[in-house]
């Protein structure tokens, strides 16, 4: 058990604004709950690969292409980074995937819903990597040294992503008729689940709180969709693209834009497993990680047998 | 639909340091995993250098990395502290001396 | 030849052509190899791809967009996007279906030792200026794949029965597609002519060198190069394959052409 003084004298170092490091000594419930959300987060990034993935093959022009090509590869980085950082709480990535694949742990359910049009790439720049930076701009202060130097990494890189969205967004709503109707149905789509990102309100989620008392996020699920929302209604509206939400009215006395009802029934039968994608996603990602496993045992075997060579070498 | 790692495929890990500019001291960037040094490297630059931020690698095996414990920091870097001749701003220079610089 | 070619006159026409060939080979291959994004057999080896493929898918922009140049089309997207299957010249080893890693590694190993050797001779002797740039700079990228790919015909070979048994099937299942890379038609020997190409053939023993020697030291046996050579790609003679990339490929820019997609 963590004793009263201890978690006392870790609390102090969290409340002065220090980072805490792998070796630190830490509560049993604080490791627990970042290895948890460290490797969802992980999982996203993997999983994430795939709906954009979908559109590399079918992009409208080299350009496209490439720079599509790019963000899924940063994508994969960004999953590696943040598995490294959480190996650094002595588990193992191989397990860490593993829950996932086989188990019970979680990704962003966003994910789970297809990508049906060329727009739908441009969106997922910029609502879904949007909605991503604001929550990764947070963890980039994250009080667990290792998931924090991730996300400044992962900030850093992900601005690219959303820009490419917005602009190639901003050219197809200007665009041909044909353009501009794949652009808001895309927008139209995404713009609910995107909001879903953040999580439940603070008031149905249990661990928020615990998570800011520790540092690990500083901002809760409301104030992080509150601002994303402000944001995201004054660059709909600068390339003529409207949100689907008619309750949207700004505020004058809190500076903010209020919105409707999140459908929170949807999100939770989504994170339970029945969301469109869901079983296609594991299925693909499963059938990577089965395909992929002689590879890994074929470049183990090879070094087991470099290493017996030169044992009997010297 | 279950799967037990008994059957452990995962390649060893790896730390990455990188140096980001000719001449300047490397610096740790984060882990790979790989089968051996070979393609620790090239995992390191796939992973690591995708836009230049590295021009040359270190990977070490990282149950290799022997790190200071958070007890250590006491008398690790203490003594240190009242050590201030170690630090150049300990001596004073003659002001012809500093002009010229 | 084609029903519809005409061999090149002038130099610019040799030198379009010189380029829209190494370009189709590239983007072809790079467009196969993107198709493992996301579904890799390890994180690390996901990168890895993604760089060959972008490093590929690069260079084809590039020399497209110096062909476009010299022939006064809009941009490289004219060659990618607005042309058929039989007017493409890659070779068909760039166009067979992505198969699995033993075979991806097997046609990267195979493409990129040719490259390298081409590459190394083209920069010797290419007097255009512009043209000899984008060699050099693509040839320290090639020279990565290579050794990327070559450690990893070490490491499938020489490492599980399953392994050795898959990159074996692979070689041979690859190799009637290799006498392609040696074929020279009047469109080359006019650029050879130019000092825009080479002939290939003066550095094919380097290349089964190290090839064979890859092979050997990866305990994979040599496929019979005695073998039926596949051939035609290079006159847009190709296989049932390129087709239906270029339909994935090209669906959408051609649905609505005069939309702005870059």
């Amino acid at each position: 058990m963590d004793s009263p003084e201890k978690l006392e004298e870790f609390q102090q170092r969290i409340d002065n604004g220090e980072k805490i490091e792998p070796k630190d000594w830490m509560p049993e419930r604080y490791r627990k709950q970042l290895i948890r959300i460290m490797s969802q987060h992980a999982h996203s990034e993997i999983v994430g690969m795939l709906p954009e993935g979908n559109w590399i093959t079918r992009a409208p022009s080299l350009k496209r292409k490439m720079v599509l090509l790019a963000k899924v590869q940063d994508e994969a980085g960004h999953g590696l980074y943040l598995y490294s950082g959480t190996e650094t709480l002595g588990v193992k990535r191989q397990d860490l995937v593993e829950d996932y694949l086989y188990g019970n742990a979680k990704y962003s359910s966003i994910f789970n819903y297809p990508t049906l049009t060329y727009a739908d790439i441009c969106v997922i720049g910029w609502l879904v990597d949007g909605a991503a930076i604001v929550n990764q701009t947070m963890l980039a202060k994250s009080s667990y040294g290792p998931y924090s130097r991730a996300n400044v990494r992962i900030c850093k890189e992900e601005s690219f992503h959303k820009k490419q969205g917005y602009e190639m967004l901003a050219k197809m709503a200007d665009g041909t008729p044909e353009q501009q109707k794949m652009a808001q149905d895309a927008v139209n789509r995404w713009w609910w689940p995107t909001l879903m990102m953040f999580g439940p309100h603070d008031t149905d989620s249990p661990n928020s709180a615990e998570l800011i008392k520790w540092g690990v996020k500083t901002k809760t699920n409301d104030e992080l969709r509150q601002h994303f929302v402000d944001r995201m209604v004054m660059e709909a509206e600068a390339i003529g693209i409207e949100l689907p939400d008619p309750d949207l009215t700004y505020n004058e006395e809190t500076g903010h834009w209020e919105f409707g009802d999140i459908p929170w029934d949807e999100f939770w039968s989504v994170v339970k497993g029945d969301g469109p994608m869901n079983r296609e996603r594991m299925k693909a990602r499963r059938k990577a990680y089965e395909e992929g496993e002689w590879v890994r045992e074929a470049a183990k075997e090879y070094a087991r047998k470099k290493r017996l060579q030169d044992e009997k070498a010297s | 639909m279950t799967k037990n790692s008994s059957e452990n495929t995962e390649w060893p890990l790896w730390e990455v340091f990188y140096q980001p500019k000719d001449g300047k001291p490397f610096e740790h960037a984060g882990s790979v995993h790989a089968p051996d040094a070979e393609l620790a490297l090239q995992n390191a630059r796939d992973t690591y250098a995708r836009r230049n931020e590295g021009i040359a690698f270190w990977v070490v095996p990282s149950d290799q990395i022997v790190a200071s414990s958070p007890e250590d920091q006491g008398p690790f870097f203490d003594p240190a502290n009242d050590k201030p001749y170690r630090h150049p701003q300990f001596y004073s220079v003659p002001r012809a001396v500093k002009k010229r610089k | 030849m084609s029903t519809f070619d005409t061999i090149p006159k002038t130099k610019q026409e040799a030198l379009v052509e010189t380029l829209l060939r190494l370009a189709d080979d590239r983007l072809i291959l790079g467009h196969r190899i993107s198709e493992w994004a996301g579904h890799g057999p390890e994180l690390e080896e996901d990168l890895a791809l993604a760089n060959i493929a972008l490093d590929m898918i690069g260079h084809a922009s590039a020399l497209y967009t110096y062909a476009a140049e010299l022939e006064g089309k809009a941009d490289e997207d004219h060659y990618a996007y607005f042309r058929d299957d039989i007017d493409f010249k890659n070779i068909a080893l760039c166009e067979l279906p992505r198969g699995d890693f033993a075979f991806t590694i097997a046609r990267i190993f195979l493409f990129s030792t040719f490259s390298y050797f081409l590459y190394q001779k083209l920069i010797d002797i290419v007097e255009d200026e512009q043209f000899n740039g984008m060699l050099q700079k693509h040839f320290k990228e090639i020279k990565y794949h290579l050794r990327h790919s070559r450690e990893w015909v070490l490491r499938l070979g020489d490492g599980t029965d399953e392994s050795h048994q898959r990159a074996q099937d692979a070689f041979n299942e690859i190799w009637m597609y290799t006498g392609e890379l040696f074929n020279l038609d009047e469109v080359d020997q006019v650029a050879i002519q130019k000092n825009l190409f080479v002939d290939t053939l003066d550095f094919r023993e380097e290349w089964e060198k190290l090839v064979v020697d890859t092979l050997e030291e990866a305990t994979l046996n040599v496929p019979d190069m005695e073998q039926y050579m596949f051939s035609g790609s290079r006159q847009g003679r190709h296989t049932e394959h390129l087709g239906r990339l270029l339909a994935e490929m090209q669906f959408l820019r051609r649905s609505y052409p005069d939309a702005e997609w870059k």
